[in-house]
């Protein structure tokens, strides 16, 4: 087995240690019924720390043997990159259980981690060779450290998802429960996206078509899906496939609004289905998943999470990365949309320490800042790198 | 402005929240408080307690923690504005009429009003440096209004707070010891302290064990930090401080420096190396033929000696020979010479044989060097050609002469006079790619294109930017202090044995109760106290229990 | 009452001097562009460059001091710089005598074309080729033409950039004619 084939099969090892660690987790919420079952939720919540751990080693494994193989830290594109961002999340989650022993936070935790892993094998998965301006072991330190911070961060996310889902009451009428209900159809989404991907991608759906970029030069383009938006002046040269029903100008990829487009509607037949199913909503499905947790711990939780990961990404997405620009190209900042962003997260996360320390701003306030938060970082993950063009873009 | 008299006769400044000697609350809000707000430490803020001038209203305007969190939002929207659509500086246009068409054309009207409000350039907008400002000035002024009150305040600690002080903290406990001899319970507490690695003091029947106190001073420390960075950003504008200039260089040229007096640089080479994988994925999709490897410049780095005029290039001293790559650039005496861009294949150098029409006979070569092209070159004695005229990038007749649109051999023509044993008056020819033209009719012979040989041009930028060192510092501080402040935290505990040996406990940490709950533990029962409690979560826990009962009904 | 006027004025002064500091930063990087490094009045820098025909004459501008330098920044693709150099030849051959000198810089060109050029155009004054762009560098030149007036005292008088009409080139060298004793 060649060293790639072995860090392929080390993530997937991975990523089932993360899906039974998620079940077992499952199994750890605490009943309060008097016959031992506290007892037996501890046992089960110690194998579930135990199997997230290997699924952890398995995965670092996978980092270790990709990186010996491609000699580059391999976070070079959109799978690397993001799927490593589920492993820090992984790490993260480890780090702060052990400092809080709180179970609960792993049935979040390891979904999320699951979900962006999955993200990621559904962009290319192999090594790709490092342009000039990656060469460096600032690619390294720079990328490894934000990617890091911002798991951390993530966790905060996490925390605030469970103080949400238990404290947001599912049959009162309220703002927060439409949010919290849009948040989780968003989550719905991602998971739409994973399934057409997959099954599109095992029909070996392809259609090539020309078209015209916004420079006037003539381009090839492959979907992978039913292409329903077509590129600017698109000619298709494959056969028996449908043909795009609107065109696009050149500056929208059309290719990514498709895929966009797919994504949308199979979250949303999912995301109808299950409201079919059950007759009610994913919020008040989960709500009395969630266990009986001190909310005081959860908040503390998501508190010390961004204290500990609001200076690994400060270091990591501003200092480092200033440092590295000023290497490769003179300049230590050059408002690329990737580091405007970067600076945004930073600013967000400082006003939301600001609005705790001195406004007081905890409990649920705190927990919605966690989410919105993460959802700038996500942000910054797919739109950034996917549709806004500039020095960082994978794809 | 009157001062705050406390019960125990200390004099505090208006505004303040506890009084800064004993503890005591001052005022009704924080008396019918269960739990005290400890933030500054029951300080009054500085901006608080006077609202007069209109200097203090402004001072207050900054002070405000409301303000500055509404400006980090607001600057933080402007910036995520810039990134709608790309800034003009990721532009290739030159002209501001050109740019403000590109913007139209390819992003329709949207991009029309973008570039219209100024957007298109929103990082060097008046507007935007007024917000970086006014966020800077925030900073200054509520770091100054927080920090000085809360430094004096720690500083000036007593042992000893009143009952209602300690009371009001989050974790209490009250109660007599659980066992052994109530005498001896002080001196256990402060040796259990000091092995917990905390600072104790005691004053009669009072202790007070305290760490980590500089962690308060982490939120200060950063925001010195960022004032540092700020100022070195800004230092940039002032003459002398960056350099900011791009050039080209063609391989065998020496170009002197842009914004470095005195140097030049000889390009060597450029080399452009790829790499040799096969197609991924990735650039399947993309249609990406090749990834680029290396994109190198080996440079030769000369000095004018220093007596020397600028145009003296005669008597140039080599400094160093290097090579420019991404990621490595060429650093002498402050300034960085970068790797930015490169222009493959163009001509230097065009071959041509002279050539009868007729019978194909060759009569020589003719070697044209682009950039030191001859009047006329000697086949043998009979035979030769003379150069009347050389246009690097024609670009058309103009009152029947030939133009050139540039100084770069884009296009190059000639005008090539053919002296043959044949025709020894010689015959005129104008020579262009794919054109020729003879003037005085059919030509017998004719300069047969055979080669050409071409070099590539570096582009290159040149940087000098003396404020780096005053960032670095500034990020450092600015790290320092968010680690300082993130990573430690604030405990003190309050321990004091009444008249009837009973004993009276309150703490209080700024963050991460977990840590001092496990440290008063560990005191709980090294020392016998009673146990703790923590008033909030109790609280908490009260509201929990309703919830819960409500889930009961479902 | 003392402390009180203290702490005021200490607050006005750090407030002043921080809206002092965003006012400069505004104003410098909006006038950023504009500012040039070669500007009139400027002492004009010094520079050595090598005639076009006689590679032992050096055409070095503080052996013209007492004159008027009329320094004119050319390329043979510029159009506007071909049209203007009939005048100018014209005008030097008048002010010559009056102490006026013109130099013609030719921004890197080859031998060959710069030669060809101005025996094509029959124009006669001094020509020089600035090979490695050092002079431009030193006067900013960016722009075609430019042309650069230089007073008997060695300072800029002037920076015109684009093409000059045969009346203007006159009255510039009549501006720049050392007074005559």
């Amino acid at each position: 087995m060649s060293l790639i084939d072995l860090s392929g099969n080390l993530l997937f090892v991975a990523f089932i240690a993360y899906l039974v660690g998620t079940l077992l987790f499952g199994g750890a919420i605490k009943s309060n019924k008097p016959d031992g079952a506290a007892k037996r939720a501890d046992n089960w919540g110690k194998l579930a720390i135990i199997v997230t751990i290997i699924g952890f080693l398995a995965q670092l494994g996978y980092f270790i043997t990709r990186w010996i193989h491609s000699g580059h830290a391999p976070v070079s594109n959109m799978f690397e990159f993001t799927t490593a961002f589920g492993m820090f999340i992984i790490g993260a989650f480890i780090l702060i259980y052990y400092m809080y022993r709180l179970t609960a936070l792993g049935l979040v935790a390891l979904p999320i981690a699951l979900l962006i892993i999955g993200y990621a094998a559904m962009f290319p998965r192999d090594v790709t060779p490092l342009v000039p301006s990656l060469q460096s072991y600032w690619l390294t330190i720079h990328v490894i450290t934000a990617a890091l911070g911002q798991a951390i961060l993530a966790i905060s996310a996490v925390a605030g998802l469970i103080y949400l889902l238990k404290a947001v009451d599912p049959k009162v009428k309220s703002r927060g429960r439409f949010w919290l209900e849009a948040v989780l159809y968003f989550i719905v989404l991602v998971v739409g996206f994973i399934v057409v991907t997959v099954i599109f991608r095992s029909m070996g759906y392809e259609a090539v078509f020309n078209y015209v970029d916004k420079n006037g030069a003539e381009q090839e383009i492959i979907y992978n899906m039913p292409a329903v938006f077509g590129m600017n002046d698109y000619v298709l040269l494959t056969d028996d496939v449908m043909e795009p029903i609107a065109e696009m100008p050149p500056v929208i990829n059309a290719k990514k609004l498709t895929v966009v487009f797919w994504s949308f509607i199979a979250g949303s037949i999912i995301y109808l289905l299950i409201r079919l199913i059950t007759r009610r909503r994913i919020l008040a499905i989960l709500h009395p998943l969630v266990p009986k947790i001190n909310f005081n711990l959860l908040d503390e939780i998501g508190y010390r999470s961004v204290l500990i990961g609001f200076p690994v990404f400060s270091l990591g997405a501003l200092v480092f990365a200033m440092i590295w620009a000023q290497e490769a190209w003179g300049r230590f900042w050059g408002w690329d949309p990737k580091e405007v962003w970067a600076l945004i997260t930073w600013l967000f996360y400082a006003a939301f320490l600001h609005l705790r320390l001195s406004k007081g701003w905890e409990g649920k306030k705190s927990a919605w800042l966690a989410l919105i938060g993460f959802a700038i970082i996500l942000f910054n993950l797919i739109v950034v790198n996917l549709v806004i063009a500039g020095l960082h873009s994978y794809a | 402005m009157e001062k705050i008299i406390c019960a125990c006769g200390h004099e505090n400044p208006f505004g303040t929240k506890l009084c800064e000697k004993c503890g005591r609350p001052l005022t009704e809000e924080e008396k019918n408080q269960k739990v005290l707000d400890m933030r500054y430490d029951g300080t009054a803020i500085r901006s608080k307690t006077r609202n007069k001038s209109i200097v203090d209203k402004i001072w207050n305007f900054f002070s405000s923690v409301k303000v500055g969190v509404s400006l980090i939002f607001i600057n933080l929207v402007a910036a995520s504005i810039g990134t709608i659509f790309p800034q003009e500086f990721f532009v290739n246009v030159a002209t501001e009429a050109e740019r403000e068409i590109y913007y139209e054309e390819t992003y329709g009207s949207l991009g029309k009003l973008y570039y219209a409000l100024g957007l298109s350039d929103v990082y060097s907008s008046w507007w935007f440096q007024i917000l970086v400002g006014m966020l800077g000035i925030s900073i200054i002024i509520a770091s100054l209004d927080r920090g000085i009150p809360l430094h004096r305040s720690l500083k000036n600690q007593r042992v000893k707070r009143h009952e209602s002080f300690m009371k009001r903290q989050r974790v209490v406990a009250e109660g007599s010891i659980t066992e052994g001899d109530s005498s001896k319970t002080l001196d256990l507490v402060e040796e259990q302290m000091k092995k917990l690695k905390y600072n104790v003091r005691r004053e009669g029947n009072a202790i007070l064990a305290e760490r980590g106190r500089f962690a308060r001073y982490g939120p200060y420390i950063n925001h010195v930090g960022l004032i540092v960075f700020l100022l070195g950003v800004m230092l940039r504008l002032l003459p002398g401080f960056y350099v900011d200039e791009s050039m080209w260089v063609r391989e065998g040229d020496i170009r002197a420096i842009p914004g470095m007096e005195g140097y030049f640089i000889e390009n060597e080479k450029f080399i452009l190396e790829l790499h040799d994988n096969e197609k991924t994925e990735a650039q399947i999709q993309q249609g990406v033929n090749a990834v680029a490897k290396n994109y190198q410049t080996n440079v030769k780095l000369y000095k004018q000696p220093d007596d020397a005029l600028p145009g003296q290039t005669d008597n140039l001293e080599l400094v160093k020979e290097y090579s420019i790559r991404v990621n490595h650039p060429l650093q002498h005496e402050g300034y960085s010479l970068y790797q930015m861009d490169f222009r493959l294949n163009e001509l230097k150098g065009m071959n041509f044989t002279l050539t009868n029409k007729e019978t194909g006979e060759e009569l020589g070569d003719v070697k044209v060097d682009l950039t030191n092209p001859q009047k006329e070159y000697v086949i043998d004695e009979q035979t030769k050609v003379d150069l009347l005229g050389y246009y690097p990038d024609f670009s058309g007749f103009k009152n029947g002469e030939p133009q050139t649109a540039t100084s770069n051999p884009n296009n190059p023509a000639f005008i090539f006079k053919m002296t043959t044993p044949e025709k020894p008056d010689g015959e005129v020819s104008f020579v262009a790619i794919k054109q020729t033209i003879e003037p005085n009719g059919d030509n017998a012979y004719k300069m047969t294109f055979k080669s050409v040989e071409t070099r590539n041009m570096s582009g290159l930028t040149v940087h000098k930017d003396k404020t780096i060192p005053i960032l670095f510092v500034g990020g450092f501080i600015f790290m320092l202090g968010v680690a300082i402040g993130s990573y430690w935290n604030h405990r003190r505990i309050w321990v004091e044995q009444l008249q009837d040996g009973t004993i009276r406990l309150a703490a209080h940490a700024n963050k991460n109760w977990f840590n001092i709950k496990k440290d008063l533990t560990a005191i709980t029962e090294y020392a016998h106290l009673p146990q703790f409690i923590d008033q909030v979560e109790k609280e908490n826990d009260e509201e929990g229990q309703k919830e819960k009962e409500g889930d009961n009904t479902l | 009452m003392n402390k009180k006027r203290n702490r005021s004025i200490t607050r006005g002064v750090i407030l002043v001097v921080l809206i002092a500091a965003i006012v400069y930063t505004v104003y410098s990087s909006a006038t950023k562009d504009k500012v040039e490094l070669l500007q009139v009045g400027d002492e004009a820098p010094n520079f050595e460059l090598v005639d076009l025909y006689d590679s032992e004459i050096k055409h070095r501008l503080s052996d013209y001091e007492g004159k008027g330098i009329f320094l004119n920044f050319w390329g043979t693709w510029c159009e506007p710089c071909k049209k203007e150099m009939p005048a100018m030849s014209n005008q030097y051959a008048i002010y010559k005598d009056q102490g006026v000198e013109v130099l013609a810089v030719n921004i890197a060109q080859t031998e060959f074309e710069v030669k060809n050029f101005i025996e094509g155009l029959g124009v006669h004054f001094p020509v020089a080729i600035d090979e490695t762009r050092d002079v431009m560098t030193e006067y900013n030149v960016d722009l075609l033409p430019a042309t650069i007036l230089i007073n008997p005292e060695g300072e800029v008088e002037k920076i015109i950039t684009g093409e000059m009409n045969e009346q203007q080139i006159a009255s510039y060298m009549e501006s720049i004619k050392p007074e005559q004793e």
